[in-house]
This record gives C-alpha cells, sequence and structure tokens, in this order.
C-alpha cells in the first residue's frame, strides 16, 4: 500500500503552481490530500508530478459578508466548520461539515478540495449546488469563475481544465426568511453517507440536494409538491444505484426518509 | 534509474531532524522507518483505523494521509511526545492506566494523541462528546468502554492540574 512514485514540487506562488501544471499533463494538485492520498497509495491514481499548494499564500482563509462566505483552497474543514460568523450567513455549512468524516480528517481536509474532487458521496459538493454557490478557477489566461450547476460533468469529474487550480468556493448567504436543514445516514458515525439530504426553503421554493444517490451531486426541485409525495417526487428524478454498501432499493428508501425529514424541518414551526 | 529524493526537514516533539526521502514517503513511515519513532503505528493505511495519529501544529491528523514532504514547517507531536521528559506520564496517559483503557495496545498511540488534542479543543466533555471525540479511532479489544472512561478520567485530571495551578 504505497503510492508508485512521483516528482513533487511545492511552489510558493499561484504563477509557479500553474506552471508547474502546464508542464506536466500527469500533474495533480495536491491540498489536504485526505482523499487523494488513499487514492494513490491504493495505486488507484498515479500521477507524474504532484504539485503541493500548501505553500500558497493567502489561500487559507474563510472571509465572511453579508452576501456570504467564501473558502478559500486551503482552508481546513475543521477551519470552516468552527467559523461562528459562517455559520451565522450560511447555517448549512456547519450542518453539513459536521458529517464530514471525522475531525481527524477535518483537520486537514479542504472544502475547496472536497468540492473539486467532485465525489457524489460528498456532502460540500451537494451543498455547494444546493446553494447555487461558485468556484473561483484559476488558469494559464486568467481567472474564471464556475458555478456550481456547470462544475459537475460526472462520477469524480469537474469541468476543470488539468491546468486549473480552484482557489476558493462561494457559498451564497441564507435569504432573509429562508430555512436549511441536513440529515444522513451513514452505517457508522463518520463514515460516507449511504445517502445524505440537504433541504434549502426559500421564499416559495422547496429544493433538496442528495448525497450518494446518483452519480454526480444532484438537486431536485420540489417546490408546490404536498410534503406527503415529495419523496415520489423526488424519486422520479434520481438514479439511485445499488453497490456494496446498500442496495438501489435501500437507497431509494433512505430517499424517502431523509427527504421527509430534511423538508419537515426546514419547514416546521419555530 | 533510481527514485529522487529530497531535503526535507522534520520538527518532531521538538527535535529538527534532517532527511533525504522520495517524495512518495508517507509521514507515518518517515516516522516510524526513517527516524525510528515506531510509537506511530501502521494499522490500516488509508486514514480508517486512526492508529497512525500525530499532532501537527497541535491538532491531530492521520500520518498515513500525508506525505513527510508536506510535513515541512509543521510542529510534529508523536505519543513519544506526549510524557514529560522524566518519563511522567501525561493526563491522557494516566487515564488510560487508571481506566484500563488499552489491551493489545496496538490501537493506543492513535487515541492518545487523538483524545489529548480533542481535550485542549473541549477540556470538559459531556459522555456523548467524550463518544464522538474518540469516533474516527478503531480498537478491537477493548469494546471502547475504558477509553470512554480514559476519555473522561483525563478530563478530570487536566481539570484537577488546573485547579491546583490557579
Amino acid at each position: 500500500m504505497k503510492p508508485a512514485p512521483f516528482d513533487y514540487v511545492r511552489p510558493g506562488s499561484l504563477a509557479d503552481a500553474l506552471a508547474a501544471l502546464s508542464d506536466d499533463p500527469g500533474a495533480k494538485v495536491l491540498a489536504g490530500g485526505q482523499s487523494l492520498v488513499p487514492l494513490l497509495s491504493m495505486r488507484l491514481a498515479a500521477p507524474s508530478t504532484l504539485v503541493d499548494i500548501n505553500g500558497l499564500p493567502g489561500l487559507d482563509g474563510v472571509e465572511v459578508t453579508d452576501d456570504g462566505v467564501r473558502v478559500g483552497a486551503l482552508a481546513r474543514h475543521a477551519d470552516v466548520l468552527a467559523h461562528d460568523e459562517a455559520a451565522r450567513v450560511q447555517p448549512l455549512l456547519r450542518l453539513a461539515l459536521s458529517h464530514v468524516a471525522h475531525p481527524t480528517i477535518r483537520n486537514r481536509g479542504t472544502t475547496v478540495g472536497s468540492i473539486v474532487h467532485a465525489d457524489a458521496a460528498a456532502e460540500m459538493p451537494v451543498v455547494l449546488t444546493l446553494l447555487g454557490g461558485s468556484v473561483e478557477v484559476a488558469g494559464p489566461s486568467g481567472t474564471r469563475t464556475v458555478p456550481a450547476d456547470e462544475l459537475y460533468v460526472g462520477p469524480l469529474e469537474s469541468s476543470l481544465a488539468h491546468d486549473e487550480i480552484a482557489t476558493s468556493a462561494f457559498f451564497p448567504a441564507l435569504a432573509p426568511g429562508a430555512r436549511v436543514a441536513f440529515a444522513e445516514i451513514a452505517r457508522r458515525h463518520g463514515d460516507y453517507a449511504l445517502v445524505g439530504a440537504a433541504a434549502l426553503v426559500e421564499g416559495g421554493t422547496v429544493r433538496v440536494g442528495y448525497v450518494s444517490v446518483n452519480d454526480v451531486p444532484v438537486v431536485v426541485d420540489l417546490t408546490g409538491v404536498p410534503v406527503e409525495q415529495m419523496a415520489d417526487a423526488a424519486l422520479a428524478q434520481l438514479e439511485p444505484a445499488g453497490d456494496i454498501h446498500a442496495t438501489a432499493d435501500y437507497r431509494a428508501q433512505l430517499v424517502r426518509v431523509l427527504t421527509e425529514r430534511v423538508v419537515r424541518e426546514a419547514t416546521a414551526d419555530e | 534509474m533510481s527514485e529522487a529524493l529530497l531535503d526535507v526537514r522534520l520538527s518532531v516533539n521538538g527535535v529538527v531532524h534532517d532527511l533525504r526521502l522520495p517524495a512518495r514517503r508517507l509521514l507515518s513511515d518517515a516516522l516510524r522507518h526513517d527516524l525510528g519513532l515506531t510509537g506511530t503505528h501502521v494499522g490500516c493505511e488509508h486514514g480508517v483505523c486512526g492508529a497512525c495519529t500525530v499532532l501537527a501544529d497541535g491538532r491531530a491528523v492521520r500520518a498515513c494521509l500525508m506525505f513527510a514532504v508536506s510535513a515541512v514547517g509543521l510542529e510534529l507531536t508523536t505519543v513519544e511526545g506526549l510524557a514529560d521528559g522524566d518519563g511522567t506520564l501525561s493526563n491522557v496517559q494516566q487515564a488510560f492506566v487508571e481506566c484500563h483503557g488499552l489491551q493489545c495496545g496496538f490501537c493506543t498511540p492513535g487515541f492518545l494523541t487523538t483524545i489529548t488534542a480533542g481535550l485542549r479543543e473541549n477540556p470538559h466533555p459531556t459522555h456523548e462528546e467524550a463518544r464522538d471525540m474518540i469516533a474516527g479511532n478503531l480498537c478491537r479489544c477493548t469494546g471502547y468502554q475504558n477509553i470512554v472512561k480514559a476519555v473522561e478520567r483525563a478530563a478530570e485530571l487536566g481539570s484537577h492540574e488546573r485547579a491546583e495551578g490557579s
């Protein structure tokens, strides 16, 4: 269980990091590494170069304004989770982050890294998609903003080019009067969820995002659907798959349970 | 062609070590093989079991999910660094002794480091928080009950120490 050999660079500037990525089509970015290093150790991935961005300045911040929360590429899950202002402006961050692995993993793993790792079994890609957030991306020809709904193109595949680096993610603030809820079911606390669900109730709209159901992060609009019919309406748009952790039927059952649970929580009298 | 070696300076338990390592050397292996600090145990080697947990700038991290080259600039603490210089056990270690918090001992270094960091962050955990603190570490002997007791006992010892010191 040792990684295959790779070249390693630890650039001190974003420009150098981008140059290192451009130099080697087989290069990968290393941030927290909590998903990447196991893949390397199990030799499911074997990049020829690792570009370690942990030495880049100015990327570890969590900036909170009335508009939302901007999370830098080197901010650890634990930093975002502990940020009281971030939790006040967008409560779904803390609700979801407390389900991301264990504290020890959250101490090293980065929120932005999880988002661009694009694992449909991870919480934060769904949170970003549900909230209509975006990722700031730096590349050889400058920076661009990628909306969450254009970020996920397939299993473990984002729309970022090989020579681009996500420098931050932006989570919009919760609108006045809007409500959120998050719940997931895992076999053991801290495991990947068998199914997770996040609800956003805003104005007259009801939307629910699902973790570990489709092979990409997915959000379903359930506006106007009576609560007791929401699960069926959601399942009509979802494709729960079976794997060694749960059958497709069981996942569908969890979708039923969790959809009702998060929607009722987000619409309950306060 | 032999693999390229990099200069890696690691600060472990207050001692600085200069090493020449391949980039792919896991921090857990650098600690054990290159520095001989075999107190850090390697169980699953993919981040699940928690046996290799060390402290990086005081925060618990998995040594098997980091490369040694990435640990440059971090102040690392392994289980060897928990007791005082004269061998006096830390409160967490003492609590494990008193509560029989270990049997075979393989997972123990990871629990000790995890709980040391956990109690710094939350010195007075509830029973539920004590359980949650160790949820990321696996133990196949004890059934966890005595480890939870040890967390609570270590918290007691910690507050006792502070009460005397104040």
